[in-house]
């Protein structure tokens, strides 16, 4: 395949928590290849992400990975014009092995750094499937991650809400597990909700007026009462109808703060993105909300919702454009402010 | 070990129990926090996390692991729910334990061989309502002084 001259041609390294992963973006819209080596199967074994064997892996994993982006891309460093890495937020020892291997590329390679962060990278994959209209809303859902973000313009992001304790994720993977199905939760909890019917009655906390965080805390321990409740007067509850009036709590709130955000700031554009983004549940609850909005609604499909390194080299395009590029001080930061 | 018993009967006054705590933290402080899913260990880390003046919020560790805080000391909030305690060693814990922080770690007793021997182990009991019933045990002569501080006051039910 041939470079076009004029559009930058971007090698992205995303290595921030369970996944290591490389990709070839040109001009923050065009994935040339998208790598990612899933350690899916290994964390299945422990019933969850396990850091340290992640940070293992990233470090067998990375060379493999950054050269079969090359390779399915059909290009060469020589013909990159720039390195990406997630600097964080994220596990440091994780991040470390991306930080350095983009170091040592772009050392050798004389290219320019780019570091990117982790959620700036989940919102642009919305690139991938259209340009933005600003300002824009995004609606950033993971195991991780539960925020508000706020676009008034390309590259600039204002968090105007986040969760206060669980992420979205994380209530469906505990709340999976207190239901006794494996790992990971999510996809299994939606399954079995659209069979189930939402006839309990779990809380929604929609915290106070004008807020646009948000809280799974009390919904998560209100179905471990639940479930313990029942089983203490042997009561048999159906895990489907558990999961269906769970999942109601969680999308309703998700759903309609972002509508609310949305309308009060005017948005022209909605972006779902985060591993989230692929419940089934969630999708068609936006998709009914904004059907008859004069705002697009964006999502991307679930191999841009989750952790991958296209979406990293979709958010380093700007940084590429306005030549914000990082020194080899480069570092990775655990806690690393969005914006 | 000395162990001490506390209850709290709502969300709001096990935040000012954690803060009560908190108030007293040193630099390298290490407490320990187990229980099951729902059981306010996240919640209590935040009173802990506003005793040390952390003012972003403070909000579940579980997949992240370790979650990083400025404050009158740094807060160190870890979650180790999905670690193996063989790997527990790779995760490089005794740089915070080490630290000028203090830590917070959640389901730590998936990990109690590699935890320093001065330490506060706390356990919340959950109760169907919103009681909570506190056991800590004071593992060093500091953790069991500060302990017995916490039963002198007289706000805190026992």
């Amino acid at each position: 395949m041939s470079i076009k001259e004029n559009i930058e041609t971007i090698l992205a390294i995303e290595t921030s928590c369970d996944e290591t992963a490389a990709a070839v973006v040109r001009g923050g819209n065009t994935i040339i290849s998208n790598v990612v080596a899933s350690q899916i199967e290994s964390h299945r074994r422990f019933g969850g992400v396990v850091p340290e064997v992640a940070s293992r892996q990233h470090t067998e994993n990375i060379t493999i990975v950054v050269d079969e982006a090359l390779e399915k891309g059909e290009v060469t460093l020589g013909q990159m014009d720039a390195v990406a890495v997630t600097k964080g937020p994220g596990l440091v020892g994780a991040l470390l092995v991306g930080v350095n291997a983009a170091k040592a590329i772009a050392f050798s390679h004389d290219l320019p750094l780019i570091g990117v962060h982790h959620i700036a990278g989940h919102i642009e994959a919305a690139r991938f499937q259209q340009e933005w209209k600003y300002p824009a809303l995004a609606l950033v859902v993971s195991g991780g991650h539960t925020e508000l973000v706020l676009l008034r313009e390309e590259g600039v992001y204002e968090v105007i809400g986040e969760t206060r304790d669980d992420a979205a994720g994380e209530a469906y993977d505990k709340v999976a597990r207190a239901l006794g199905l494996p790992y990971p939760g999510g996809p299994q909890i939606d399954r079995l909700a659209q069979k189930g019917q939402t006839n309990i009655d779990f809380p929604i906390a929609w915290l106070e007026e004008g807020s646009y965080d948000f809280s799974f805390s009390g919904l998560k321990s209100a179905v471990m009462n639940t479930l313990h409740n029942a089983n203490q007067r042997g009561e048999n509850l159906l895990p489907e109808d558990v999961a269906a009036s769970f999942q109601r709590s969680v999308v309703q709130v998700l759903v309609e703060k972002t509508k609310r955000a949305a309308v009060e700031y005017n948005v022209q554009q909605v972006v779902v993105v985060g591993g989230v983004a692929a419940n089934q549940g969630l999708r068609k609850a936006m998709e009914d909300q904004f059907k008859n909005e004069n705002m697009d609604l964006v999502i991307p499909p679930l191999s841009l919702c989750t952790d991958n390194a296209a979406m990293i080299g979709a958010a380093a395009h700007i940084l590429w454009k306005k030549k914000e590029f990082a020194t080899m001080a480069l570092n990775a930061y655990a806690d690393l402010d969005l914006g | 070990m000395a162990t001490f018993h506390f209850i709290v009967t709502s969300p709001e006054e096990t935040l000012r129990f954690a803060k009560k705590i908190g108030e007293k933290l040193q630099s390298g402080d290490i407490i320990t926090l187990d229980g099951g899913l729902g059981a306010g260990k996240t919640h209590f880390t935040k009173g802990i996390a506003a005793a040390l003046h952390v003012t972003k919020t403070v909000n579940s560790p579980t997949f992240t692991i370790i979650k990083e805080y400025d404050g009158r000391l740094p807060l160190y909030h870890m979650d180790v729910y999905r670690i193996e305690s063989e790997e527990a060693d790779e995760l490089g814990l005794e740089e915070y334990f080490e630290g000028k922080g203090v830590c917070v770690i959640e389901w730590a007793e998936k990990i109690t061989e590699f935890l320093p021997k001065e330490r506060l182990e706390i356990y919340i009991e959950r109760h169907p309502t919103e009681e909570r019933h506190f056991y800590l045990h004071a593992h060093g002569t500091r953790w069991k002084k500060l302990c017995e501080e916490l039963e002198e006051d007289e706000n805190i039910s026992n």
